[in-house]
């Protein structure tokens, strides 16, 4: 697989949870400033990729290269300091229950920046990145206080404190009312603009895919099925793309 | 009922995992960069938010001991070595005991459920995108805790059991607070306080790491959160006593006692 300038690059990729295999020799490769979807059924391998995209989870086989790194040759310390370049989104967004807002969008740096950057930095870092998402008047807030929407934009601002290159975003806008949704896919587009990032976000809310993607990759049986626009794939005749769409 | 073979199979599968956990906790241990911030938020609420617990039970241990204690010894003419055999009984087994379970309830439980709801809400994980090593931050942080604030806390407990020890003793006879301490202390040799000592490092040691495992592979969404919190206490109960029986056999090989 060639394309001109990959950032994301995934190469017959295979990864088994027991006698269940998830990834079926999955490549793809995702260029630099897109905003790439992938979409399938649920428990169809979409967030087991993405964690194996930031070696939250080890693939069994082939090779997952990013920034240009391939993230198997890194040891602890290296992988550490690589993922300040990639920026996550969880699907619970994964927020600190015991810390403010202030010390949840701290933490990333705690690791990244020095001790003499943070006391200087930080806390425009940090209002900053709420700016961003609109939520300035939360920093000393507790997660529990906020609504899951909120949450959500909290989450987002943590993923962008340290500027990734690389944003991944697991099913961003699940559990989540239509409106409130919209509103999350519209900063996601904003925040892409503004930052420059490459997104890889990983949904089934076609809504949600409609506005974002540049290009959709269909993950069926555990492979790359098919790849192309939102228009295109929504006027395919195979059964098993169609389904997705109706 | 669920075949034997298979039963044994899993209790040795979790003997070996638990292993692992505890070689990685200090090949972790020794790597550089600690989280000491976060190791001393961990000692305060080891230490001091378990304090008026241990306390508490320290102190009505103590009475109660003395209490019961005096009816026998009065009915053979022993009434004065009351408080040298409450200080040995508190000081060797009773306190450390007692306040390793309370700790065992209380710590082992709570990091039990605090490390669980963290793994299945991926707080875990998101510690590990941020470039933080959760282990370092979360286990190794805990457990050093819990080995340096639970034989502190078994200290506090054993010198407030003492204390109670002393009302009780006044509660029907008359001992002067000199001659109360003086009695305890000329009862307690190196091998009733070393050992006992050590043994609260052991208990510490244990509770932290069964907790932090059980929460840390917690697994099953609530479901998995609730149970790691119970089998962290139950297994830190356990390990509590087994550990305790092993030392006190060491102390007699040794002749110590």
């Amino acid at each position: 697989m060639q394309t001109k300038d990959p950032i994301v690059l995934v190469e017959h990729v295979n990864k088994s949870f027991g006698t269940n295999h998830v990834l079926r020799d999955f490549s793809m490769a995702v260029e630099t400033g897109e905003n790439l979807v992938i979409l399938g059924k649920s428990g169809s391998g979409k967030s087991v990729l993405i964690k194996c995209i930031i070696k939250l989870i080890a693939a069994d086989s082939g090779k997952i290269t990013v920034l240009g790194q391939d993230i198997d040759a890194l040891d602890e310390d290296q992988l550490n300091t690589w993922r300040a370049d990639i920026g996550f989104l969880f699907q619970s967004n994964a927020l600190y229950d015991s810390m403010t807002i202030r010390e949840n969008l701290l933490f990333p740096l705690r690791r990244h920046w020095t001790k003499e950057k943070r006391e200087k930095m930080a806390d425009q870092a940090i209002l900053e990145a709420l700016e961003d998402v609109g939520l300035a008047h939360t920093l000393h807030m507790m997660p529990a206080e906020l609504s899951g929407g909120m949450r959500k934009r909290v989450a987002l601002a943590r993923a962008l404190i340290l500027r990734p290159k690389v944003i991944l975003y697991d099913e961003p806008t699940t559990g989540l009312d239509p409106i409130t949704g919209r509103e999350i896919s519209q900063l996601m587009i904003d925040v892409q603009k503004k930052y420059n990032a490459t997104s890889i976000v990983i949904s089934h809310d076609l809504n949600c895919i409609n506005m974002i993607a540049n290009r959709i990759i269909m993950l069926i049986d555990g492979k790359n099925y098919a790849s192309g626009t939102f228009q295109e794939l929504e006027a395919a005749t195979d059964p098993k793309i169609k389904a997705f769409f109706e | 009922m669920r075949n034997p073979l298979i039963l044994q199979s899993a209790f040795l599968q979790e003997v070996g995992e638990l292993s692992r956990f505890t070689a990685r906790f200090f090949r972790e241990l020794v790597k550089p960069k600690q989280e000491w911030e976060e190791f001393i938020n961990q000692c305060f609420w080891v230490g001091y938010k378990t304090l008026t617990l241990v306390g508490i039970t320290a102190f009505i241990m103590g009475l109660v001991l003395t209490i019961q204690s005096r009816p026998t010894l009065v009915e053979f003419g022993a009434e004065a070595m009351l408080p040298a055999m409450v200080a040995v009984s508190l000081v060797r087994e009773i306190a450390p005991v007692i306040t390793a379970l309370i700790c065992a309830g209380k710590i082992g439980s709570g990091m039990g459920a605090e490390l669980g709801s963290m793994r299945v809400t991926e707080q875990i994980d998101a510690m590990e995108v941020s470039g933080t090593n959760p282990f370092k931050y979360l286990i190794v942080t805990r457990v050093l805790a819990t080995t340096i604030m639970v034989p502190l806390l078994s200290s506090v407990a054993n010198a407030i059991s003492l204390y109670g020890g002393y009302l009780g003793t006044n509660l029907r006879g008359d001992v002067s607070w000199s001659l109360y301490w003086f009695q305890v202390f000329n009862s307690l040799s190196f091998g009733d306080v070393v050992p006992s000592l050590i043994k609260t490092i052991f208990f510490g040691f244990a509770i932290g790491i069964v907790g932090c495992y059980k929460g840390y592979y917690s697994q099953k969404g609530t479901e998995g959160v609730g149970r790691s919190a119970t089998t962290a206490v139950i297994v830190a109960s356990l390990l509590v006593f087994i550990i305790d029986l092993l030392v006190v056999q060491i102390t007699d090989l040794l002749d110590l006692t």
